[in-house]
């Protein structure tokens, strides 16, 4: 087992049992014993007063670590247009490079988007692996998977980094079996270790409750998912240039499984939330979907965007693409006003790092407090009003 | 129909909460559940077995034997069967030795037609296993299932959840696909159901022999990454409560908005 | 009682249930406006809800008296008034015919109760006859084949709604008690008329009105059980119905304990909240002991009921004395920690406080249950 129990340290006094977010581990004859449920977190270990819990390292395998060298982010587009994932991760994947003391490539993907390989030599790139053919025109979980395994065979990049959209979160399990290596899922935080120079990756786990490192010691590449909106943009510098490498792909007939048929896109206002500088919220307070009318007219008035808790999603009164929060989006605005959001952990996960937060909320016990900058205990639909009327008087 | 469907136990992390003092998690009274996502994935199986008279209905598990009521759970739903992987030797797996194991225990149920799972597990949130599950079943995957429009003879069609709409794909079967909680609304148990998969043999449990897996090949050493240490988030301090009445609150928030420059 | 995983799950099932499909704005308007949604009581019918006891055989889900007694504790949690409905199907309504239906009443009656095709309702109470059940004069005289049946039955749960009612009549004036015979109604049977549904203090929502009975006439093919054999099928029958008001009683007290806690943590005064004042948290920690000594009273009731007790009629009506007396309590004390907020219906503790009222009464009053249990300790 991953954890250990010192029987002739351990006094038996339940601290660990209480401790274990997931149940863990129950008291036997005064001694801790780690049932099938762990995980391997290690919560136990390091709050145990008598240091009778150990946790052992796992999983060797017969890679050669040494053979893989420099960072590669997936450089995600969109009917020929970057995600901003991508630029981000080519911010932070330009950090984690200089770090290891390596290079930066960014893997491209598609049929035609040539025009995408400046792009990003301008934001940091010094190579770019391009796999151009008809059948990566529109994404695909084999036509990709197959596509980058292939560069991954053959280049053996150390790290893989990829955004957490729904196509990141798609390719990047299916990609990870392939090559045999692990995965970490949805990342809010990479560090190199300056020792061994591994990859550090720290995410969230347990709704928001729980924040994970997790490394990859023995296989590589080391891959992780990122969550969109938490990296910062590199500054693009025109002009700058790398070195374009062409990925030889060929598909056999039936090797791409997945036949996409048709896209529709969403008609109406699509939220984009991670890219808003002010973002007005709305919660359960707000007391149905005609409530998000008066958190419209806060964000119109401040040049912002409406953003919504998982209640309102839930209860179907606004579309989930303007769902903030751990199963949402993360956002990370100049300004949050959180209205009549409560503050479950969940949603505190996914906006806790906005520059300011504003809560409004009836309950003064509400834990939307715990976080805000600015805290007002009202009615919002009498506070939503003032605080315009105020705005508008100190314009003039 | 053999249908399958991957379920997971999990503790319902909405209602964790964090000792504001110690700023640990509190843990007592946070009961454990049917993971949402996979509540949809049974549900949409369910259908598929009431439109296929005959059909039957698997849940399999990975998990500790406490996840036999969460396999019970779903029978009084309407499965047929299930089968909970469970050992010691499974035990710290991440989501790749986590794959091996289900397609260990899936692979031995065998004939299968089609296979649903939830997109993620709330206490993790990955998304990872099932696109694992089918990456060593060699079968193709769609994930973020948000509907299935036509079961046809040798395929299915569905709709793919994206971030601004969706895209309708046609993947061979059998399959695997990862739903979502737009998909349907799961049914509720039955009282005559809860009554049949708590007094019937209706349960398997099978550890790596079972599966015919080395003990190498799964838990904690089959696993690539490893969890180096895990922490609860520094709370962010608590900030300015803000006094008077509702004119002066607003006022005084927009003068020190402004002042920050922030609007 | 540490309960099985097959308990567990039923609670989870009534939990789920209620909670979502009876949110508090739909518990408002029901009691606003006393109209019952049909969907609703659909819901309940294919999920099984009105069978819960039922053989599976007839289309019942086969489920014991615990079974039965946990759904309608959580179900009164959410909402009492659909508690009374879905215990009015389980006990009351079937339980005559479950002891002495023939073979096709049963599969008739309780199937198509459990089935939800029929609504059952339970007359014995009469205008004179309350608590002294044994003095009804409701009459059913023979005529040939036939019966024919006159008289007025009282406080009839569910009536207005019913498709047939389980009659108790006098068929031996003489003989008092041991002179009462049990009939099938149907509803619509002419000479059937219901009276005026009564304006109640609380589970508003389930219509409670006289059945009027003139010259109903009736084949002996309706008649349940044996000839003036019918009080103590009523008698039995009224063993599940106060397990049911007592379950009704813990999950209304569960309720307002979750109320009170609710508030208490909520509310400041003094500069702090109002459960960290003594003279509060103290009123909690009463009304937490209390409830739960009502649910191991309920609980083992219908444990022994199952195993055929000798005793289970006592213990049946010792719980659903000490439940509702309990559950009482402990709202007039949810009610008080609440303060003046308690007392407008803004807040859900007010109808709570309502609608507990009626359990110390129906079914046999606290006084009828105490006369119960010390009829049969001093025999």
């Amino acid at each position: 087992m991953a954890i250990n129990i010192i029987a002739e340290k351990c006094k038996g006094c339940g601290k660990c049992v209480r401790d274990c977010p997931f149940q863990a581990i129950t008291m036997e004859n005064k001694l801790a014993v780690v049932g099938m449920a762990c995980t391997n977190c290690g919560v136990c270990a390091e709050n145990c007063p008598f240091g009778a819990i150990e946790r052992t390292e796992s999983s060797m395998s017969n890679v050669d670590i040494s053979l893989y060298h420099g960072v590669w982010v997936f450089a995600e587009q969109r009917e020929g247009k970057l995600m901003n994932v991508s630029i981000e991760l080519l911010g932070e994947g330009r950090k984690l490079a200089d770090q290891i003391g390596t290079e930066l490539a960014a893997v491209l993907v598609g049929s035609e988007v040539d025009g995408l390989v400046d792009e990003l030599f301008e934001c940091g790139a010094d190579k770019v692996y391009y796999a151009d053919a008809p059948e990566l025109k529109g994404y695909t979980t084999d036509g990709y998977t197959n596509a980058i395994y292939k560069g991954i065979l053959k280049y053996k990049p150390e790290i893989v980094l990829m955004g957490a959209t729904h196509i990141g979160r798609d390719l990047a399990p299916s990609l990870a079996v392939k090559c045999g290596t692990g995965l970490t899922a949805d990342c809010t935080k990479l560090d190199i270790d300056p020792e061994d120079k591994k990859l550090m990756q720290t995410r969230p786990a347990f709704g928001g409750n729980l924040m994970a490192t997790i490394v990859c010691p023995h296989h590589r590449p080391q891959m992780s998912t990122v969550r969109p909106g938490v990296m910062e943009k590199p500054v693009r510098v025109p002009g700058r240039k790398g070195e374009l490498i062409k990925l030889d792909i060929k598909f056999k007939p039936g090797e791409i499984r997945q036949n996409v048929l048709e896209v529709v896109k969403k008609v109406g206002e699509i939220a984009s939330l991670s890219d808003a500088d002010i973002i007005v919220s709305g919660g359960r307070g707000i007391g149905g979907p005609e409530g998000f009318d008066i958190i419209r007219k806060l964000a119109d008035r401040l040049g912002g965007t409406i953003g919504s808790s998982r209640a309102c999603v839930d209860a179907g009164w606004i579309d989930h693409s303007y769902q903030v929060g751990q199963t949402g989006t993360t956002v990370k605005p100049k300004l949050y006003i959180a209205c009549g959001i409560s503050g479950a952990i969940q949603h505190l996960a996914g906006m806790q790092t906005s520059g300011y937060i504003v809560a409004i909320n009836k309950n003064e016990n509400a834990p939307i407090f715990e976080v805000a900058d600015f805290g007002i205990v009202g009615d919002l639909f009498k506070v939503i009003p003032a605080i315009i009327d105020a705005l508008d008087a100190q314009e003039k | 129909m053999k249908i399958i469907v991957c379920a997971k136990q999990v503790p319902d992390t909405n209602e964790v909460k964090i000792d504001p003092v110690k700023g640990t998690l509190i843990r007592d009274g946070v009961p454990s559940i049917l993971n949402p996502d996979d509540a949809n994935a049974l549900e949409e199986a369910l259908c598929l077995k009431d439109a296929n008279p005959g059909s039957t209905v698997t849940v399999v598990s990975m998990g500790p034997g406490q996840a036999m009521i969460m396999l019970r759970e779903c029978i009084a739903m309407g499965a047929d069967d299930a089968v909970l992987l469970s050992s010691r030797a499974f035990g710290g797996a991440d989501t790749c030795a986590t794959s091996t194991t289900l397609a260990a225990g899936i692979k031995k149920i065998g004939d299968y037609d089609i296979i649903f799972a939830g997109r993620q597990a709330i206490d993790g949130d990955t998304a990872q296993v099932a696109p694992q599950l089918a990456q060593r079943l060699g079968l193709p995957v769609v994930t973020y299932v948000q509907k299935v429009r036509e079961y046809k003879d040798k395929s299915v069609v569905v709709e793919r959840q994206l971030e601004d709409g969706f895209e309708v794909i046609e993947v061979p079967t059998p399959c695997v696909l990862t739903c979502i909680k737009e998909l349907n609304t799961p049914r509720y148990m039955t009282i005559g159901r809860i009554l049949y998969a708590c007094e019937s043999d209706c349960i398997k449990v099978w550890n790596e022999n079972d599966v015919e897996l080395d003990p190498s090949k799964c838990g904690l050493t089959a696993s690539p990454t490893n969890v180096l240490r895990s922490f609860t988030p520094p709370p962010k301090g608590k900030g300015e409560m803000l006094s008077g009445t509702v004119n002066e609150m607003a006022a005084a928030v927009v003068a020190k908005l402004t002042e920050k420059h922030v609007i | 009682m540490v309960l099985s995983e097959k308990y567990q799950l039923i609670r989870k099932l009534a939990r789920d249930f209620c909670e979502k499909e009876i949110p508090k704005e739909l518990q408002d308007e029901i009691d606003q406006t006393g109209d019952y949604p049909q969907e609703l009581l659909d819901k309940f019918k294919q999920y099984g809800f009105f069978g819960i006891k039922a053989p599976r055989e007839i289309g019942g889900q086969g489920g014991d008296t615990l079974a039965y007694c946990i759904t309608i504790e959580e179900i009164s949690r959410v909402s009492s008034v659909s508690a009374i409905y879905v215990s009015g199907a389980n006990s009351l309504g079937t339980g005559p015919l479950l002891l002495a239906g023939t073979e096709e009443q049963k599969a008739k009656y309780i199937g198509g109760v459990a089935r939800g095709e029929l609504f059952p309702c339970f007359g014995l109470t009469e205008p004179g006859a309350g608590s002294d059940a044994g003095g009804v004069v409701t009459s059913a005289v023979r005529d040939g084949d036939d019966w024919i049946l006159n008289g007025r039955k009282a406080f009839i749960t569910g009536a207005p709604i019913a498709d047939f009612c389980v009659v108790f009549a006098k068929t031996d004036p003489k003989l008092g008690s041991k002179g009462i015979t049990t009939f099938i109604v149907d509803m619509k049977l002419p000479g059937v008329s219901c009276g005026k549904p009564e304006n109640k203090m609380g589970i508003i929502g389930c219509p409670t009105s006289d059945v009027i009975l003139e010259d109903v006439r009736i084949p002996d093919s309706c008649r349940l059980g044996e000839v003036n054999k019918g009080f103590s099928n009523a008698m039995k029958t009224l063993d599940y119905g106060r397990l049911g008001v007592a379950s009704q009683s813990v999950g209304l007290g569960q309720a307002c304990l979750e109320e009170a806690i609710k508030y208490a943590k909520e509310r400041k005064q003094f500069g702090q909240p109002i459960a960290k004042f003594q003279a509060i948290s103290f009123m909690i920690a009463d009304m937490a002991t209390e409830l739960e000594a009502a649910r191991e009273l309920l609980y083992n009731a219908a444990v022994t009921k199952d195993l055929g007790d000798p005793k289970a009629s006592m213990y049946c009506s010792m719980a659903k004395y000490f439940a509702s007396e309990a559950c009482n309590h402990i709202a007039y004390k949810a009610l008080q920690i609440h303060g003046g907020y308690g007392y407008i219906k803004d807040y859900r503790i007010e109808r709570l406080y309502r609608d507990c009222r009626i359990n110390s009464i129906f079914e046999g009053t606290s006084q009828v249950q105490q006369m119960v249990i010390s009829g049969a300790l001093l025999k």
